[in-house]
Parts: C-alpha cells; structure tokens; sequence
C-alpha cells in the first residue's frame, strides 16, 4: 500500500498487513513552509503552501474553491480507544488541514511500569504501543504523500517509563511529544526525583531524534480554581522545563511552550489573557509557542467553545503561535467525534487565514494597561522564582505546596499541590551510578564510563556494540499481540460487514457505533424537556439514549434539549435511491449551441425573498453562469412577484424562467413552483416556457414533483442550468 | 504553604528600577539556579526506566528488557548499567547481545557479573 487516491478508501487490513517489517520514512520535527502566498487575486502575508488533496471552507464554494493554508502548524487530538478508527479520522483531518496529530494515551498508562505491546482498546485515550504507533505512523506516511504536506506525529513521553517511551517513539518515527516532568509530579503523583531523573533521559533521546517538545504547563490554568490566577506560576512552569530541556541539548527552535489563555469569556477575556500572552512570549521569546486552546470554562455547547476558541485565536493572532492547537467543541460533554475534530481544524483555519496579517494594521500598546498588567505578571513570576531558591530548590517548593495555589503569587491560599519527596509512585527507585557504569547506546544522559573500554567511543558509546536500533532500526524487537481476547483483529472482525462498502451505519467514533444526535426545542421548562426529548428518543426507536445538552431559551418559554442514541440498524447501499447525477456538456458545445440557438432567460428571486447570492453565481459571466456560455438574460431582482415571472418571460420573448427561491420555511419553496406553473397554464404559455427553480434546498425530484421543468440544489454552476436548457429545448422542438 | 495576603507591592520594591529588558535576564538567570542541581541529580543517577530504554536501544523486546533490569536490580547490579551487564558477559564470553541478556534473565550468569565488576572495582 503506497498510494492512495482520494475516492479510494484506506484499508486498514492493509496498513496492519507486513508491519513486523516496516519503519518510518524520517525522524523529527517538521515545521510548515512559511512564505507570502498569492492565491487567485488574493496574497496572504502568514501563510504556508496549499495542499495537493484538500476539503476546503464550505464557502469557499464561493470563492473558487481556494483553500489557504496559514503559517502555523495546526494540531488535532485524535484517540477515540480504537486506533483502527482513528486511522481514518487522522486522513479526514489531514484533508482539513491538520499537521500535527496528537494521540491522547488510555487512562493509567502514565502509572504503568514499562512498555505496553499489542493493541487492546483503551479508554479516554488510546494504550500507545509499539505496533499502535506504527500502524498509525505507516498510514500518516501514506496520508501525508496524498495531502503533500509533512504530518507531525505525537504522543506524550511521561509517566514512569518515560524513557523506555521516548526510545519506542525515536524507532517509531514520533514526531514530537509531550515531556514535561513537572506534569508527572503535580498531577500525577510520581515521584519528583524518579520524575526529573528519567525527564533527564528522556529529553536526551528526544533532542537526538529532533522531536518537538511540548511542556506541561498549561495543566495548571486547568486545575486551578480561578485559571487566571496561576499566570505568574505558569511563566515558571514554563521556564523550568524550558531552561531544563535546552541544557540538556533540545535545540531551542524545538522546545515549544503549550500555553492556553487561561481565562474565557464571560471574563474580560481579552483583558486577562492578552497582557499574558504578551508577558510569556517577551519572557520565553527564545522557544517556541504552540499555543493551545481553552478547556477549563468549557460545558456543553459547542457554540460557545467554539466562540472561547477563535477568541483564543485572536490572542494568537495578536502574539504568535508556531503551533496552532485545537480543542473540539464537544470536549467538554465527551471523547471527540469525527466531527468536530474536523470543526475545530475548520474554525483555526477559517480565524487564522481571516486575521492573516492583523498586526500590519493594528499594534499592541506598549504602554498604560497592557504594558502595566504585562509587567506585573513577569514580576510575580520572579518573585515566586526567588522564593523557590529560598527555600532550598525545587523539591523543596514542590513539597511546601507552592505550585497550583489558588491564590495569584505571592498571595498564597495554602491549598496547593504538596508531594513528599519521598512519595509517590516510584519513590526511593533513583540509583545512584557507579564509578564503572555504562551505557553502549546513543542519546544517553549523564555520567557514561565509555573511557574503561574505548576512549575513542567517548562520543559515540553505541560503537562498542556495532550501533544500537538508532543507528540500526533492524534489530528493534517487534512484538504483535499479548492478548488473545482484546485486540484490533478481533475488533475488526466484528465490524467486518461495515467495511465492505455494502453496509453503512451512522457514526460518530467508531465504525458501526450507531451513534447520532438529535437537537430538539420544546415550549416548556428544563426538567419537562429533558424528560419529552428521551421519550422522543425512544419514539425514533434510539436506543442509550443520553441528554448531552440542554440550553434555557426561557425558563417557560422553551428550551433546546440534544440528545445522543444509537440508531441500531443497518443501511444497505445497493437498496438506496441515489440522487440524480446532474449531467453538463463540455463548454464549446454549450456556446456552439447557443450560438446557432440563441436564448432568452428571466431570473430572480422569488416571492419575499431576498437571498440573491446563489441567482447571481448561475446567471453572472463573473461566476461561471450561464452568460458566459451565451445566453441573454433579464435580471428582474429579488422578492420578484411570481406572476412577474411570466409576464417579464412574455414580453421578452423569452423561454426560460429561472426562479430562485432559498426560504423553504413553510414549504413557500415548493409553493412559489406550483404557483409559477398555475400562473405559466394559466397564461397559456406553460408548453413554451422552460421552468427552472433553484435554491439550497431544492431538489430535482421536489423541483419536478412541483411542476418545475428542472430544480437545482447547492453546488449549481451555470454549465448545469445551461446544460439542461439545451437538452430540453432539444426535447421540446422533437415533439 | 502557609496562607499570606498578597504583598506584590512590598516585595517588588527591589525589581520596581529594572529595565524590561534587564528583568528578563535576571529571570533567566534565576531559572538556571534552579534547574543547575536538577541537572547534577541526573547526571548522577539512573533509573529502572532508563536501564530498560538502554536495553531496547540494544535490541531487546520490552518484555525481555523488564526481565534483565528486574534481576540486575535485586543482585544491586543497576548502578553499574543494566547494558553495561550485558555488554560485558557478550564480550567475555564471545556471545551475541541476545544470548547474554537471555542468561542474565534466566539467572544464570548472575554470579559471574558479581564477581566480575568486584574484582574491577
């Protein structure tokens, strides 16, 4: 499997098939080919090159299909529990922009002492194992060459076997990963020392393998219980595993800081997050800034993420961000969906290429608030840093509790995260090295007695063994399954029938799960409204049905209740009625044609309606409508009377009416077609008129079953309309 | 720690004269003072965790890599280097890496190593 096409699905039998042999193509971190680009009669000041296979904005239908991609990278995080799934995701999301995908790990993986193999499901996550990474390396390698843009690969490098993760990541091709100590000790509770000592390791094999790092730091606005007040604590978090990381050997252009604007609105967002965001990035202006999005004040409706999130954009926009994350909308109600993973690819394109070039028209103050507040919270910072050497270091402060107060340092609340030295998971397992210690391996840390053996190896302690996997990817042992009842073959084989192409279900995670969401409004008050929409739920024959959202309109009034289900049966393709393929001719026939026969149109909207984009785009020369093929038209305007229709087409003389008609509310799109036909028979000219209707929500069977010559539904160009006009008039002068 | 209002005003007194530019390097300076010694600590010590990322960088499975750090560990074998072990009874015994962390697994080659980084120390 080395090509895909985009109408050919990716066979994930085939990525699994012969992995025992594969390894990645590269190593390393790859940033986005930034440069000025000029798309149609557009430039774009921070952006990067389109894409070869793409999906682009939906108005992009618009504006010539054009999909520009901007500067920063752009991060998706895609672990649903079933690796085989999320392989088809990761293409989707490619299509939509993203270059780093990020794979969450199973709850408990971090606690786990050593390596997992094989491929059992996980949960909140995925378990990252050797053949997990790479399947999911092999099938990114393909997507990539197909989208034709690097794909940077990530997991996180914690937990207590960090090292032995970052070794596996190294051979695996990861591109980049989460390696923050900091993060182990506060949030989960593994020793401080064990903690440091491995991050040490781990950061070395990282820095060999060009990975990017990202830190920890913004779990603290996470945990915190007013996000805004740990700002100065998170400029330190930030710092210690910077500074640790580029001593280590990291270059610096790959250490990356993930900081979130830690307040949303209804806060003064921008007032709180901005004067942040410029006090990390003149403090930290030495790494890299992959700026993440906010969670914390996330609940239910997507809606409002959504808005927290191009918020989160701006601030972006305003500073910087070399890496560009994404948090679906729906991670505040559960695991992502296909969905909104694409949404959210979607909303950080759309934000980003719409503020392309925001600061060569406006500036940041550098005075009054925004430089006061920046000042501030940089001062705080120091403060809380000289306290830390104070009180004799880093493990000292960590167990006092200083990190993740409540309360903005040096103002302290006493409840902060307090771990004993001695404590944790992992604790007292640190050794100390012997005089003679050796490590014969690439990428090793610290004290490395090569000298007793080989002065000439110093520099190369792999050589006494001939190389290690880093120099030799041959010699990694590749273990399949551990478990014979819980892997992906298993999975597989139960959803079998939903990839032969026959069968098809909905889904919103995994194939065949069944899942759908069905948004509801009732005229009552919350608790009545969450109780009809299950019983409507069940009514539809849903099953697990689930209220994910509910949303006061008014306390009496009304209230927007969605639910989830599963929509337990199967579709059969062969039985579907597809919707007709509107046919086109090639463009010199249409104006070969219309040149001996020439044509009159009149065109409008219909009725009280005033949407006049869509007639405008069939009918102009400028869009591609049917001017440019030839034929004359009479545009007679929007909310046009339908009588006026025919009588315009009368005394034109023309023979063809084009109705445009967007409201369907209320069925007056099927309305204005049935009246238009009565008002054309009633006039009598019903046989020599060519009756079009067109609008988003037109059909060619409803436009039809409306006594409409022709209906024309979204994605109509003029070559369609003209089309259908010359094989009718064709058919009219035969009978 | 201890709660305490927030005396921002008092303690900044002595960075209220700093330039920006001059609170940004005593800020990273600050920054080395308090990763230097968590650097020293790890150059100085190892892990369960990073003897094992040695053995599979010297290509052993995980499984195998656990085995031979569990048993170096309980004969107080890891400060040498769980690769060090392997190394060694390879070298001296003319036997491939493979063949040498089978037998430190199986326990067999477990008084040799004792003896041999005794007599080299």
């Amino acid at each position: 499997m080395n090509k895909l096409k985009p109408n050919e699905k990716l066979d994930v039998h085939k990525i699994l098939e012969g992995l025992e042999n594969y390894h990645p193509k590269r190593r390393g971190w790859v940033w986005r080919d930034i440069a000025p680009q000029t798309i149609g009669e557009f430039t774009y000041q921070q952006a990067s090159p389109s894409l070869k296979n793409f999906v682009p904005l939906p108005s992009a239908r618009n504006i010539g299909n054009i999909d520009p991609q901007p500067d920063a990278v752009i991060t998706t995080e895609i672990a649903s529990g079933r690796f085989e799934d999320d392989i088809r995701r990761m293409r989707m999301a490619a299509y939509h922009g993203a270059d780093h995908i990020m794979v969450i790990r199973t709850a408990g993986q971090s606690h786990f002492d050593g390596l997992l193999e094989g491929t059992p499901q996980g949960i909140g996550g995925i378990p990252v194992t050797r053949k997990q990474l790479r399947a999911q390396r092999r099938a990114l390698d393909i997507i990539e060459e197909e989208v034709g843009r690097p794909i940077n690969y990530h997991s996180y490098v914690s937990g207590v076997a960090g090292p032995e993760i970052a070794v596996l990541f190294t051979e695996e091709g990861v591109s980049g990963a989460h390696q923050d100590p900091q993060y182990n000790i506060l949030y989960r509770n593994i020793n401080a020392i064990r903690s440091i000592v491995d991050a040490a390791e781990s950061k070395m094999i990282m820095a060999y393998a060009e990975m990017a790092q990202i830190d920890g730091a913004h779990n603290a606005n996470a945990t915190a219980r007013d996000a805004w007040k740990v700002m100065p604590e998170l400029l330190v978090q930030h710092i210690i595993n910077s500074k640790f990381s580029e001593k280590i050997g990291i270059k610096k252009g790959n250490i990356c800081l993930s900081t979130v604007p830690p307040a949303a609105s209804p806060t003064p967002d921008l007032k709180l997050n901005l004067p942040y965001a410029v006090a990390l990035r003149e403090f930290l202006s030495d790494y890299k800034m992959r700026a993440q999005m906010n969670t914390k004040y996330m609940d239910s409706s997507t809606r409002e993420a959504t808005v927290t999130h191009v918020l989160n954009l701006l601030v972006s926009r305003l500073t910087s961000a070399d890496i560009q994350s994404t948090i679906t909308p729906d991670e505040g109600r559960n695991v992502p969906w296909h969905i909104y993973n694409i949404e959210a690819l979607d909303t950080a394109k759309q934000a980003m290429i719409g503020m392309d070039d925001l600061l060569s028209m406006v500036n940041l103050n550098n005075d009054g608030y925004l430089h006061d507040k920046k000042r501030e919270i940089q001062e705080r910072s120091i403060l809380m840093m000289e306290e830390i050497i104070e009180m004799g270091g880093y493990f000292k402060a960590v167990e006092a509790g200083m990190f993740v107060d409540s309360g903005e340092y040096p103002e302290r609340n006493s409840d902060g995260i307090s771990r004993d030295i001695n404590g944790g998971v992992g604790a007292n397992t640190v050794i100390e090295r012997d005089d003679d210690y050796l490590a014969p391996v690439t990428a090793h840390y610290g004290y490395n007695n090569v000298e007793q053996y080989n002065e000439e190896y110093i520099d190369n302690p792999s050589k006494l063994i001939d190389g290690c996997t880093f120099e030799n990817p041959e010699m990694i042992k590749f273990i399949d399954e551990l478990d014979d009842t819980d892997n992906v073959y298993l999975r597989m084989e139960k959803t079998e029938k939903y990839r032969t192409g026959k069968i098809l279900k909905p889904e919103v995670e995994w194939l065949g799960d069944g899942t759908v969401v069905v948004d509801l409004f009732f005229p009552t008050s919350e608790r009545i409204a969450e109780a009809a929409a299950i019983e409507t739920g069940k009514k539809m024959n849903l099953i697990n049905i689930e209220v994910i959202h509910k949303e006061i309109l008014h306390p009496s009034e009304g209230t927007r209740i969605q639910i989830k289900g599963t929509f337990d049966f199967d579709i059969e393709v062969d039985k579907l009625v597809l919707p007709e393929i509107i046919k086109s001719y090639s463009e010199d026939e249409v104006i070969d044609f219309i040149k001996k026969n020439p044509i009159r149109v009149v065109a409008g909207t219909a009725g009280n309606d005033e949407h006049s984009v869509g007639i405008r785009e069939v009918l102009d020369i400028k869009h591609g409508g049917v001017e440019k093929y030839g034929i004359k038209y009479e545009y007679l305007g929007t909310s046009v009377p339908i009588e006026k229709f025919v009588d315009a087409a009368i005394e034109t003389n023309s023979s063809v009416i084009m109705m445009s008609t967007i409201i369907s509310h209320d069925d007056t799109h099927y309305k204005n077609m049935k009246k238009l036909h009565n008002y054309a028979v009633e006039k009598g000219v019903r046989d020599k008129l060519i009756l079009i209707a067109g609008g988003t929500q037109v059909t060619p069977e409803i436009a039809r079953k409306s006594n409409m010559d022709q209906g024309f539904g979204r994605g109509t160009k003029g070559i369609h309309i003209t089309s259908f006009i010359i094989d009718k008039m064709r058919e009219m002068k035969n009978q | 720690m201890k709660e305490r209002k927030d005396d921002y005003l008092v303690r900044r007194e002595h960075l209220k004269k700093l330039s920006d530019s001059e609170l940004r390097a005593y800020f990273l300076e600050l920054s080395e003072k308090i990763v230097d010694p968590l650097l020293e600590l790890s150059y100085k010590n190892t892990t369960k965790s990073i003897e094992r990322s040695v053995l599979l960088r010297m290509g052993f499975s995980s499984i195998d890599a656990k085995a031979i750090v569990d048993i170096l560990n309980e004969n107080n074998l890891l400060k040498k280097g769980a690769g060090h072990s392997v190394y060694i009874l390879s070298k001296n015994k003319s036997m491939s890496l493979e063949k040498a962390g089978k037998l430190i697994q199986n326990g067999d080659e477990i008084e040799y190593l004792l003896e041999y980084f005794k007599s080299h120390e």
